[in-house]
């Protein structure tokens, strides 16, 4: 382990980044080490820059650990540059972060003197040059092997060989060291890459007057879900889950949310969602604003004509989609299903449930022993004359009626899974009574004396 | 009746069909569903797709009897692709049976409701929707004005619908355009072999418009109807082990 951050009093103790975790807590017994999450730093570094817009509209993340802002046009806002710097410095030290800022023409100037510098933070225009002189060649933004040539030949600062013929330099370190000072200097124009937030996918509509009526709601869902659907099409995103909030008069808030089964943008599916809603929304004395809100958008899967469906599976219908979007709003998502297969032979648990309609069965569903058409949820207890072991009943009683076996098939014996659950096997019969009704019956462990207990019915064959 | 007046009466029945929906097959096309002679009860010796038929299962084992024969439908109905939709209170059907009569289970979704008001909604929209091959739902109780209403639903869709009733003592009137039951009957195996041999069903056609009701024997083997021509007789086998 190794120490990648330490904060001021740690590093009062002797510690720096770098260092072995081992040994830092040999210097300093009771250091606190956390475990550092990968990402963490980057993420929250994005998060700053994000917060820093209020500063700047121009916000590039510098990795690791700085943050560039175009500051140009914006210092007098804050009253000159000095009171801009001061500003961002002190409100972001006032959160408990380490900060040094640094204001200058180029970005190099500006990363060096942030980094490097001792005096003044502020370069004035044009005087890079005199601001780079006494800084170490590290300030420069060079790779470590450059460095340790610099370092090798005794140049210690700037000033030792920035006045050196521009081929000399050329060939002994390189094209890099020349275009780092030349960006640093400002001959050279230097890109950033700007942050660009998401914006929240929200939209407002403000009414003029209280609306109270059904009409009135349904006017404004539509309007917004246009607005909405207008820039989400532009994007190539659709609406995963969608909330929509009314403001009252009263002070109370309303809301109606809906789900869809794929991304969409299409308003009239999803203003189809909404009117199922619009009933459980109560007006009272009227509402005055309307946001809409899209929490989860996902990207669109672009509609493609299908020539021709080998086995015409049918589910990737749209239509079907937005039915099933519908059934959804109205009696609960919970409440559909479809099915597929899992290798399980125990009856119970041969079929999951799908996660999506996108799903596939993983594997084939079994042909090979025949299963009835319905099956009980629970196997509910039989009375059975069973004289032969191994044999089927010769005839049970189920609800009060005896069935005489006429016909019979089996047994298939299903082993209970046993890293599953503990319990006996079952021996299954497919039988067939005088009517010709055929049943699915089994006995659960092995024949026994007490054979009474231990008939049962699970299934109708057709 | 002289020639003059039988040929007016067949050519008026005709027009009279063509009116209410049923149009002529096309020369040369295959009878769809693989009913065999059972299809010469329907009007123009075609099984009518895009209406609601109505099956009558009073008891569990009439219900898979009705479950598997209405999966035989199904088949060819989902053989140009689409899915189906399965609405029920209390679902008890299991979709691993489905393979036997060449339906892919994972094709049939099922919706789960908790009131039957509920069943007769869902059927409505879902009949609605084109996209789907069919729509089966398990209601008790239906009025005449609620069946209507499916019907102007799919005449618009040209879904095929099936509604399963499970209470044969509210038999009303609908719109339905066939009213069938499905019994099991005992199953033959050849030579007297022992075990149980192919599904075999007593198919009723109580009611049917512009057809002739009539009762027929079906067998299903080899992934399709056959139509049991003897009269089934019980034989009663000694019982021996099987399988």
């Amino acid at each position: 382990m190794v120490i990648t951050a330490a904060n001021i009093l740690a590093e009062a103790g002797g510690i720096t980044a770098g260092m072995a975790a081992a040994d830092a807590k040999a210097i300093v017994p009771d250091l606190q080490v956390i475990d550092e999450i990968p990402g963490q730093a980057d993420k929250l570094l994005n998060a700053l820059g994000e917060w820093c817009i209020r500063y700047s509209p121009l916000i590039a993340v510098d990795l690791p650990g700085g943050l560039l802002l175009d500051v140009s046009g914006c210092a007098h806002l804050w009253g000159g540059e000095r009171g801009y710097l001061n500003e961002i410095v002190t409100r972001l030290i006032s959160k408990g972060y380490d900060v040094r800022g640094a204001m200058a023409d180029t970005v190099g100037t500006a990363w060096a003197v942030a980094r490097f510098g001792r005096t003044k933070p502020i370069i004035e225009p044009g005087k890079q040059v005199n601001a780079l002189l006494p800084l170490p060649p590290a300030a420069l933004r060079l790779e470590a092997v450059i460095l340790e040539r610099l370092q090798k030949l005794g140049f210690y600062t700037i000033k030792s060989f920035i006045g050196i013929g521009r081929t000399a330099l050329r060939r002994r370190f390189g094209q890099e060291l020349l275009l780092r000072l030349d960006q640093a200097l400002g001959n050279e124009e230097e890109p950033i890459q700007l942050l660009q937030p998401v914006e929240p996918y929200t939209e407002r509509l403000p009414c003029l007057e209280p609306i109270r009526t059904a009409t009135g709601i349904e006017i404004a869902v539509k309007t917004l879900l246009k607005k909405l659907c207008l820039r989400l099409q532009g994007e190539g995103m659709g609406v995963r889950t969608a909330i929509l909030k009314g403001y009252r008069v009263d002070g109370h808030l309303i809301q109606a949310a809906i789900g869809t089964n794929r991304a969409t943008h299409q308003v009239s599916h999803l203003f189809k969602l909404f009117e199922l809603k619009i009933p459980t929304l109560e007006p009272a004395l009227g509402i005055e604003l309307f946001t809409l809100e899209a929490p989860k958008v996902e990207e669109v899967e672009p509609e493609q004509e299908v020539l021709w469906s080998p086995e015409g599976c049918g589910l990737e219908d749209l239509s079907l989609a937005e039915l099933l979007d519908r059934l959804a709003n109205k009696i609960g998502a919970g409440n559909i299903h479809r099915y597929l297969p899992q290798e399980h032979y125990w009856p119970e648990r041969s079929i999951k449930p799908a996660l999506s309609l996108k799903e596939k069965p993983a594997t084939k569903w079994r042909t090979g022993r025949p299963r009835p058409s319905l099956l009980l949820s629970r196997p509910e207890r039989i009375e059975v004359t069973a004289l032969i072991p191994d044999y089927p009943p010769m005839l049970f009683i189920y609800k009060d009626k005896v069935h005489h076996v006429k016909k019979a098939d089996g047994p298939e014996r299903i082993e209970r899974e046993w890293w599953l659950e503990q319990g006996e096997h079952r021996d299954y019969y497919q039988v067939e009574d005088e009517n010709g009704q055929r049943y699915w019956l089994f006995r659960s462990g092995h024949y026994g004396g007490d054979h009474s207990k231990q008939w049962f019915i699970h299934g109708f064959f057709a | 009746m002289s020639d003059t007046k039988k040929d007016l009466i067949s050519q008026l029945q005709k027009d009279i069909l063509l009116w209410e929906g049923f149009t002529p097959p096309a020369a040369g096309k295959a009878n769809g569903l693989g009913l065999g002679p059972l299809e010469a009860a329907f009007p123009n010796g075609v099984f009518p797709t895009g209406t609601i038929h109505e099956l009558i299962c009073p008891t569990p084992e009439t219900a898979a009897a009705t479950g598997g024969f209405t999966a035989g439908l199904l088949a060819a109905l989902m053989q140009h692709g689409g899915a189906c939709l399965w609405i029920s209170t209390s679902r008890r059907l299991f979709p691993p049976s489905l393979v036997a009569f060449d339906v892919a289970p994972d094709r049939m979704i099922f919706i789960d409701v908790q009131r039957e008001k509920d069943v007769l909604w869902v059927m409505e929209e879902a009949l609605k929707c084109k996209g789907l091959a069919a729509v089966i739902g398990e209601v008790q109780d239906i009025s005449f004005a609620q069946s209507r209403r499916l019907q102007l639903a799919v005449e618009s869709s040209k879904v095929t619908g099936f509604l399963l009733r499970n209470d044969p003592r509210k038999l009303g009137t609908t719109t339905c355009v066939a009213r069938w039951q499905i019994t099991p009957l005992p199953s033959i195996l050849e030579d007297e072999l022992p075990g149980v041999g192919f599904p075999r069903w007593q198919v009723d056609l109580l009611r049917v418009r512009n057809g002739n009701p009539g009762s027929w024997q079906l067998e299903w083997t080899d992934g399709g109807f056959t139509p049991v021509t003897e009269t089934a007789k019980v034989v009663t086998l000694p019982q021996r082990k099987a399988g």
